[in-house]
């Protein structure tokens, strides 16, 4: 009985299967059908660089999700930038970092009458509707840490240029190790685009540094305990090791916790991109001298400045414009709206507690 | 057995009875009619004392938000009535979004990739059928497991990448409106299947036997209702409207990812509680659920438009799946309190 009943489902289910496959012969819209046609609204206003910053601009940051330190940091710093030219600053956003966890409130956001949102996409595409509608509507967007598609913002505040990140932490370890010795490099995964660019560029600066060899690169996965035993491989491979540049915030934190409690400590030098908070007993404990990584708040400072120069005309977004950010100076907007921050942060002794994510 | 010590209702007198049981006074204070007055106070209060609320576009994209919460909660509803649950129906739209990623990618036609996405999310849930019905085990056990084994599977499908190419006439559709109404074409697709769900729940002999199934299921099978049967196919319904969202998500954030609709299903569980069916089974309606899923929509939508944080609104959300567990428990106490004074004190005035 509840087999036959059981074999009428099969039947009915394979009938489905058999229709549907019958109907994808008869073709449709597939992916090579290229019916992509959407773009943002066309700017076809010209930008006017001496217009001034208008008064009382509503700036809204909505960052991957609220209460993350990193985005508190660099919260706070459009906060200051919206302060300084008179505007209303708000911090909105989800508890959680979902991919489409962030639309609604960028409906909210566009509902509310905002003339710029700062976004950190958690999904580039899957807020591209909303912001469509948001740029509709006459909101300037600017993504910042994390970009979305272009078609879903005026521009972009990149932390990140990968030549300057890749060519300091080469810098910092040669003058740690007086230009001399063999290095490693311990990375995050093997295919890892971000970590990958900046690599060339570190064996391009390398090339002025004789002195110097880089006889390694491991790959730590991104993974604590994986990036531990690297370090540790490392060590037992080449003992003679001066030096490693681990450009990965999981990757150095390991690979100090290894150092720390070795007797390599003090004797590798350690570099490469940490956070503060995860780094300062290490540079504390002598373990690191010198580590690096962009400032948060300069990030939504930058991005502020950004918003309220598209607000008020200064920029409508194109290559080759210029303005003017506050107290960091002139920027001048590159490839598709991107505008690059600026030579990273170091952190040292000194200055690290001056920094909190 | 112990209920045989209650006269049966009839015996209290069927015009008083009658009276009582279909007032429009007593429909008022039935669950469904507070939460209504509740939904209706709320828009009011949204409406003028929120900027923007009541603005066409903002009325829009409130429906979209809450467009997959209304479909799942559909078959969810059916399925608590009979006194099961299904928790899988989440991860299921996240296995059936993430499989859209990969069938796009692999090159078939948008118009192939629907029908499959719906019988994918049936298979899922009929193999939830299976083991409750077959095998026997109890749901609650079988969906959290299915939970994360769909979860899961989303994963080993697309991993954590993103398939965002759709096409353009697909991916804008969810947010047309008809003409300058602010009511977007997800909202007719949910109020037809309202209906129909409504129709087979409330007017169909099949409807009334859920709820036989739900007070006392070993009776309903007595009763000559085909018990298994009939839970085994609300499984594949639900599975089938989980597929169903999947596509409507997927093309209205014009993105495939596994983590799609992470942890919806707490929201829909919340919704169908609140609007009134008895997680124990045999009662509740639809119009009570689709009421409060209109209430959970509004509450979010009003206050994030009045910048409250994210941290109270789950405050509310927690609070509001609270009091729909405790409150119909508090009034069915009260009723049962109050019919049995109502017994002892005729039986001490006829004796």
């Amino acid at each position: 009985m509840m087999l036959l009943r059981a074999r009428r489902a099969v039947a009915v289910s394979a009938a489905v299967v058999a229709v549907t496959l019958a109907a994808a012969a008869c073709g449709g819209t597939t992916k090579d059908s290229n019916d992509d046609t959407a773009a943002g609204p066309a700017s076809s206003a010209s930008a006017n660089p001496d217009a001034p910053i208008k008064d009382g601009l509503k700036i809204a940051f909505l960052p991957k999700q609220v209460n993350n330190p990193y985005f508190t940091v660099a919260d706070k710093g459009g906060e200051k930038a919206v302060t300084e030219f008179k505007g209303t600053y708000k911090e909105v956003g989800p508890s959680e970092a979902s991919a489409s966890s962030q639309v609604q409130y960028i409906n909210t956001l566009t509902q509310q009458g905002q003339d710029g949102i700062c976004v950190s996409a958690n999904d580039a595409n899957a807020v591209v509707p909303a912001l469509t509608q948001a740029r509709q509507r006459g909101v300037k967007v600017v993504t910042y840490d994390s970009d979305a598609a272009v078609a879903g913002r005026d521009a972009f505040v990149n932390q990140a240029d990968p030549e300057a990140l890749g060519r300091t932490e080469v810098q910092l370890l040669a003058k740690q190790i007086g230009e001399k010795g063999k290095i490693a490099i311990l990375s995050a995964t093997p295919n890892a685009t971000n970590q990958n660019a900046w690599i060339e560029f570190m064996k391009d600066e390398l090339k002025k540094y004789p002195g110097m060899s880089l006889v390694k690169v491991a790959y730590g996965n991104d993974d604590d305990q994986k990036s531990f035993q690297e370090t540790q491989g490392l060590l037992q491979a080449y003992p003679d090791l001066k030096g490693i540049i681990s450009p990965t915030t999981v990757g150095i934190a390991a690979a100090a916790r290894y150092l720390s409690s070795s007797p390599y400590k003090g004797k590798v030098q350690l570099t490469g991109l940490g956070t503060p908070n995860q780094m300062r007993q290490y540079v504390k404990d002598g373990t690191v001298k010198q580590f690096e990584l962009w400032d948060p708040s300069k990030l939504g400072y930058l991005c502020a400045y950004t918003a309220a120069a598209l607000s008020s005309g200064q920029i409508t977004g194109k290559e080759g414009e210029k303005f003017k950010a506050g107290e960091l100076g002139e920027y001048t907007i590159g490839k598709d709206g991107a505008i690059l921050l600026g030579p990273p942060q170091v952190f040292d002794t000194k200055n690290i507690d001056q920094f909190n994510f | 057995m112990s209920t045989t010590v209650l006269p049966p209702k009839e015996t209290s007198g069927p015009q008083a009875s009658s009276f009582a049981e279909h007032s429009p006074l007593r429909r008022l204070l039935s669950w469904e009619g507070a939460i209504t007055a509740l939904l209706i106070f709320a828009v009011l209060v949204a409406s003028f004392g929120v900027e923007g609320f009541a603005d066409s576009f903002n009325l829009a994209n409130a429906q979209l938000d809450i467009v997959e919460i209304a479909i799942l909660s559909l078959t969810l509803t059916l399925l608590v009535v009979i006194g099961e649950i299904d928790l899988s129906i989440a991860s299921n739209l996240g296995m059936c979004s993430a499989l859209m990623g990969v069938l796009w990618n692999s090159g078939l036609s948008i118009e192939t990739i629907i029908p499959i996405t719906i019988l994918v999310g049936a298979l899922g849930g009929a193999l939830n059928g299976f083991l409750v019905t077959v095998v026997g085990l109890p749901s609650l056990a079988v969906t959290i497991g299915t939970l994360a084994l769909y979860r899961g599977m989303a994963y080993v499908l697309l991993g954590d990448k993103a398939v965002a190419d759709f096409p353009v006439s697909y991916t804008t559709w969810p947010s047309k409106t008809i003409g300058d109404l602010p009511i977007p074409y997800p909202t007719i697709l949910v109020v037809v299947l309202a209906i129909i769900v409504g129709i087979v729940l409330h007017a169909t002999p099949v409807g009334r036997s859920l709820y036989a199934i739900g007070s006392n299921s070993e009776a309903a099978r007595f009763a000559g209702i085909r018990v298994k049967r009939i839970t085994f196919w609300l499984f594949v319904a639900s599975g089938a409207f989980a597929g169903l969202a999947a596509i409507i998500y997927t093309l209205r954030f014009s993105s495939a990812r596994a983590d799609n609709a992470n942890g919806l299903e707490l929201t829909v569980v919340a919704a169908v509680l609140l609007g009134g069916v008895s997680i124990f089974g045999g009662r509740g309606t639809l119009p009570g659920v689709l009421v409060a899923v209109l209430l959970v929509g509004v509450l979010r939508n009003a206050l994030i438009l009045d910048d409250v944080s994210p941290e109270t609104l789950m405050l509310v959300t927690g609070g509001l799946l609270i009091i729909s567990v405790l409150a119909p428990n508090a009034v069915t106490w009260g009723r049962e309190r109050w019919r049995l004074r109502r017994l002892a004190q005729k039986a001490a005035s006829t004796s």
